[in-house]
């Protein structure tokens, strides 16, 4: 390999597609919000004008992370935990209530978001610890430490409580699974839960059950000759018998109304256009009356005339749906997909396990926010209020996104001086 | 590197397939499903309904009877109108905050999310107020419409009302009217309704979330514009009907005047009467119940609803149909010894004096009932055939003019009268062996006969014309091209041969224009009027009077009926009126004495108000009642049963006897 400059070493590519993305951001959020009176992008007095000042930051702040040593985030990684857990203990306390979640700490004119940084420490710290362990085989201690990492952050954001951002913590599961801590049974049997969780809710239970039966006698039957795999299809038909009845219970019991709601209309159970369901059937009409190419830069009339609310934040893809239509929002997903695909032939490619496990971890969250998002707004997945990174409005989650990417981009850059 | 590389491809798998499942359901509702445009659209669009100017119609000469005038109908939509000052807006609009209340949930109950009209009808003055305090109120906001407007305040019941569609208006119209549109109710505006009320336009307006108005849609490419209603031209002279109002006040009656030779009717006049702005505006329902509680009942339509036995005016008719039947002729002469006996001599129809020889014409001139008793007599009795069957060829006549059957104005409600059947008297005297004495009172237009104003207008029209009319209408010419309608222009015979006009018509003549005849003093100098007064009994009290006329002789411009209850002699009360409107109409003046007008004027025939001591009683006994009572409509809530104001014919049957 020929010897390359600082700055050769660094993946422009992957900056590329995150200034992409900033900028389209930065556009839509313009369309979103858009005010007659104030048409100028870099209008202080707007969102857009807010966003370009954010994205400007971000670069100072991303290039700043490229110029400090790799080393200086392995060795701070637990201090860095600890500094974010105590601030989700203390906006607890002293945060500001902002739409039912005790989510923001007041810095001036500025809010802080304690939680978008938690993902970036428990990143760090999980890497810091998992890749302390790769000496040793994959083992339960160490996976329930792991886990623990993970957890102490997510109970802290539920308290808030904000399941969206708390939810993003369990698409660590990946880095887990990478690691070898879960295995692909493990990862089937995930699928399969979150298969009958959605199937107990839309069939009557019973004959889920059913039906699971009929399948188990099938397996029985043309497993008769194995008594080893009868006993395992018998306890996994069991089990998911229980799992489906306790799925009911805990629908009616456990989640809140507003949870119950939003899932209903997801799942078609329940229509009502002006209630639970407004933001998503509104954002389905944006998306959707986009048709092939869009109505046009600033002529959504779904965006323009407010009918999506949380447009420039949560809902910022409605807007991208709506004017830059199916073309539009392809060549979106385009540029997502192939930042997370270069991500984890980035997190390949790092001579560290520290790097690589850090690397899953950045593109898990990424992914995870990608697939809740646009799932949402498109009715694949319940409404759940979490960010598009880097074209959501918002100075936290713009920042903490990019600290999370540069950070990577800095271990990237660094990867043969830092052999371990 | 280490044993789980493989891996990667799993998880750049999972990211892959979910980017693949996001495109798929991009794809099928972006491209395929068609369904999120149009609520797209139908989000942000909005028809609105623009209303087209309802028809104006105008008198004979082109001044405004009916026109439109802008009002401002307040919309609400329940669910942005929040915070708001509703002291403020109560104040403003006139209402008290319980009225607010019970508007805003009726509101809310149509739909919280839509608008909904929360004050109709605010006249320009409280717009003007409201308009700049109309930005406090979100979620109100304010449509205009047009309300009918009357300048002169005239011809209420001819004109008719508009009023908001029932859901049968709807259902009929097969969804041409929503709720909330105006139909005519009654008179012209309900039989022209299909062309006063005009085309509906659509304004595609859009709005943001917020239901706000945000411009026009693609720049009203798809708007349809209102196409205003036609344009009427009345055939009712405008100063005429005043006049004849203004003579009519205080009365119950009719006038109805017609061009012989058009069948144009150029006054109608129903008194009492009421002003039609009354029945516009936010005070409508009151007015309305006002109108209907009143025991004058002004919203009657007397002139082709009222139907009244004629009286003595139906001789003309009597004389005419003989003479055709050939009975009688010009040089027929019965002697009046003061009275007809009939019935073998127990029974007598008196005449008011002893005419002695009396021919045709004088018959006509003195009003005399014996020579009709005598006519009738011959007519039933002498023709050779059975009572019956003489009075059904006899019957026939008088349908051939216009008596028994509506005649087909362009009005709604149009009653027939009555002219009964023979099967009516053989049902009544047991059977077929009835002859002239059984309804002798017939002759004379007493009796169980019935005709209303309209069709005396139109004998005289008939008379006039020497033998035949037109449909008597109240629309001579339809927008801008004026057409007329078909049925009007058909010439209608009344079955009488002109040649028999002439002596009937030298009757009136003479009973107008010499001394001594029944309306010399009504006589109109220097225009030959043919009259002919009448009296009819009402043994419910004062007599009817009644007149008409057609003038001049040759060449008749005008045929008129006046009918005016409880008021006494035809000649002292009908008369009068009939002359002023004759001379008013012909040569623009009037020539009766200042005080014989004023007599007729100041006249009030309407039935006296309570006594003070049973306005005392009314006080004892509902006390609370009372108190809710609006001004102005005292005794209106009668504790005695109704009167009944119109004298049925049969109720007059032996008044004369």
């Amino acid at each position: 390999m020929r010897e390359k400059s600082f700055f050769g070493r660094i993946d422009w590519f992957t900056i590329l597609l995150w200034f992409a993305l900033c900028l389209i951001g930065w556009f839509n959020i313009y369309a979103a919000v858009y005010d007659p009176e104030q048409p100028s992008i870099f209008s202080m007095a707007t969102n857009y004008g807010k966003q370009s000042i954010y994205i400007f930051t971000a670069l100072i702040i991303g290039f700043s992370i490229l110029i400090i040593d790799a080393k200086f985030f392995i060795s701070t990684s637990p201090l860095i935990y600890i500094v974010v857990i105590l601030l989700l203990i203390l906006v607890l306390i002293i945060g500001r209530n902002v739409g039912g979640n005790q989510a923001w700490i007041p810095l001036g004119s500025f809010r802080l978001q304690p939680s978008e940084f938690g993902k970036l420490a428990t990143c760090l710290l999980l890497a810091s610890y998992l890749s302390s362990q790769t000496n040793k085989n994959p083992n339960i201690k160490t996976l329930l430490i792991g886990a623990l990492i993970v957890l102490l952050p997510v109970a802290l954001v539920m308290l808030q409580p904000d399941t969206g951002s708390a939810l993003a913590f369990f698409a660590l599961i990946f880095v887990f699974y990478r690691e070898g801590y879960v295995g692909n049974t493990l990862l089937l049997l995930g699928g399969l839960a979150i298969l009958l969780f959605i199937s107990a809710l839309l069939v009557n239970q019973w004959v889920i059950i059913g039906i699971l039966a009929l399948i188990a006698g099938l397996l029985i039957y043309s497993l008769r000759k194995k008594r080893k795999y009868i006993i395992n299809v018998g306890i996994l038909f069991l089990a998911c018998s229980v799992y489906v009845l306790c799925v009911d219970y805990a629908y009616e019991h456990v989640l809140q109304s507003h949870q119950r709601n939003r899932i209903d209309v997801i799942l078609g159970k329940m229509h009502d256009p002006r209630g639970e369901g407004y933001n998503l059937n509104q954002s389905k009409i944006a998306i959707g009356s986009g048709q092939l190419l869009g109505k046009g830069f600033l002529q959504g009339t779904q965006t323009k005339y407010k009918f999506v609310p949380e447009q420039s934040t949560d809902f910022i893809f409605c807007t991208i749906g709506e004017e830059w239509g199916f073309v539009g929002s392809t060549v979106l997903i385009a540029i997502y997909l192939t930042l997370l695909l270069r991500l984890v032939n980035i997190a390949e490619r790092q001579r560290t396990a520290f790097a690589r496990i850090y690397a899953y971890g950045v593109a898990s969250i990424l992914f995870f926010h990608f697939f809740i998002n646009i799932g949402m707004t498109i009715g694949i997945v319940p409404v759940i209020g979490i960010p598009l990174p880097f074209i959501s409005y918002g100075g936290s989650s713009l920042w903490s996104f990019t600290i999370l990417l540069f950070i990577l981009l800095r271990f990237d850059s660094s990867r043969k001086g830092l052999n371990g | 590197m280490n044993s789980f590389f493989a891996r990667k491809f799993v998880i750049q798998g999972i990211f892959i397939t979910i980017a693949i499942v996001i495109v798929a359901r991009l794809f099928y509702i972006q491209v395929i499903d068609k369904t999120y445009l149009l609520s797209a659209n139908n989000n942000v669009l909005r028809k609105v309904v623009v209303y087209p100017a309802r028809g104006v119609v105008y008198d004979r000469n082109g001044k405004v009877l009916v026109q439109n005038e802008p009002v401002y109908d307040l919309l609400v939509t329940p669910i942005e109108a929040k915070e708001i000052d509703t002291a403020l807006l109560c104040q403003l609009i006139d209402i008290d905050r319980e009225g607010f209340q019970t508007r805003m949930d009726k509101a809310r109950t149509h739909s919280p999310y839509r608008p909904s009209i929360f004050e109709k009808q605010l006249s320009a003055a409280t717009y003007a107020q409201l308009q700049e305090h109309l930005y406090k109120f979100r979620g109100f906001y304010v449509q205009n419409r047009t309300v009918r407007s009357y300048p002169d305040s005239i011809a209420p019941q001819l004109l008719g009302y508009i009023q908001e569609v029932n859901d049968k208006d709807i259902e009929r119209s097969e969804g041409f009217y929503r709720p909330g549109d105006y139909i005519g109710a009654t008179g012209i505006e309900r039989s022209y309704e299909e062309l006063l009320r005009g085309q509906r336009g659509v304004k595609n307006q859009m709005v943001d979330a917020l239901n706000r108005p945000k411009g026009s849609f693609m720049e009203g490419k798809y708007d349809t514009l209102a196409v205003a209603g036609d344009g009427l031209v009345s055939t009712i002279d405008h100063d005429l009907q005043i006049l004849a109002e203004k003579l009519m006040k205080n009365k119950m009656g009719s006038v109805v005047a017609i061009e012989p030779a058009t069948g144009e009717i150029l006054t109608f006049v129903s008194a009492p009467s009421y002003d039609p702005n009354m029945m516009v505006g936010r005070q409508r329902g009151n007015n309305y119940m006002k109108l209907l509680r009143d025991e004058t009942r002004p919203m009657f339509i007397r002139p082709i609803q009222a139907s009244y036995p004629p009286g003595s005016v139906f001789k003309v008719v009597a004389a005419l149909t003989a003479q055709q039947a050939g009975v009688i002729d010009e040089k027929t002469v019965f002697y009046c010894p003061g009275g007809y006996r009939y019935g073998g001599g127990r029974a007598i129809m008196r005449c008011t004096h002893v005419d002695g020889a009396t021919s045709l014409v004088k018959s006509i001139q003195t009003s005399c009932n014996t020579y009709y008793g005598y006519t009738y007599a011959r007519m039933i009795d002498s023709r050779g055939m059975s009572g019956p069957k003489a009075y059904d060829l006899w019957r026939e006549a008088l349908g051939k003019f216009g008596l028994g059957h509506t005649l087909g104005i362009d009005l709604p409600g149009e009653k027939p009268g009555l002219i009964p059947t023979s099967d009516f008297y053989t049902k009544r005297y047991g059977n077929d062996k009835w002859r002239s004495s059984f309804n002798i009172s017939l002759s004379i237009g007493q009796g169980e006969m019935g005709i209303t104003p309209l069709q005396m207008a139109n004998i005289m029209a008939i008379v006039a014309n020497r033998g035949f009319y037109y449909r008597p209408h109240l629309v001579k010419a339809i927008g801008e091209k004026g057409i007329v309608k078909d049925e009007f222009k058909e010439k209608i015979s009344a079955g009488v041969e002109a040649k028999y006009y002439e002596p009937v018509i030298e009757g009136m003549r003479r009973a107008v224009n010499v001394p001594g005849g029944t309306g010399y003093r009504v006589r109109v100098p220097g225009v030959e009027m043919c009259g002919k007064t009448g009296t009819v009994q009402n043994p419910h009290g004062e007599n009817h009077a009644v007149f008409f006329a057609f003038a001049p002789r040759e060449n008749p411009k005008i045929a008129i009926a006046v009918f005016v209850e409880n008021a006494g002699y035809g000649g002292v009360w009908a008369g009068p009126i009939a002359n002023m409107l004759v001379e008013k109409y012909l040569k623009d003046t009037i020539s009766l004495p200042k005080y014989e007008q004023d007599r007729i004027f100041n006249a009030n025939f309407l039935p006296k108000p309570k006594t003070k001591k049973e306005e005392e009683l009314n006080k004892s006994t509902s006390n609370s009642k009372k108190q809710t009572r609006q001004p102005g409509t005292s005794g209106t809530q009668a504790t005695e049963p109704r009167r009944e104001l119109f004298v049925h014919h049969s109720q007059i049957r032996k008044g004369h006897q």
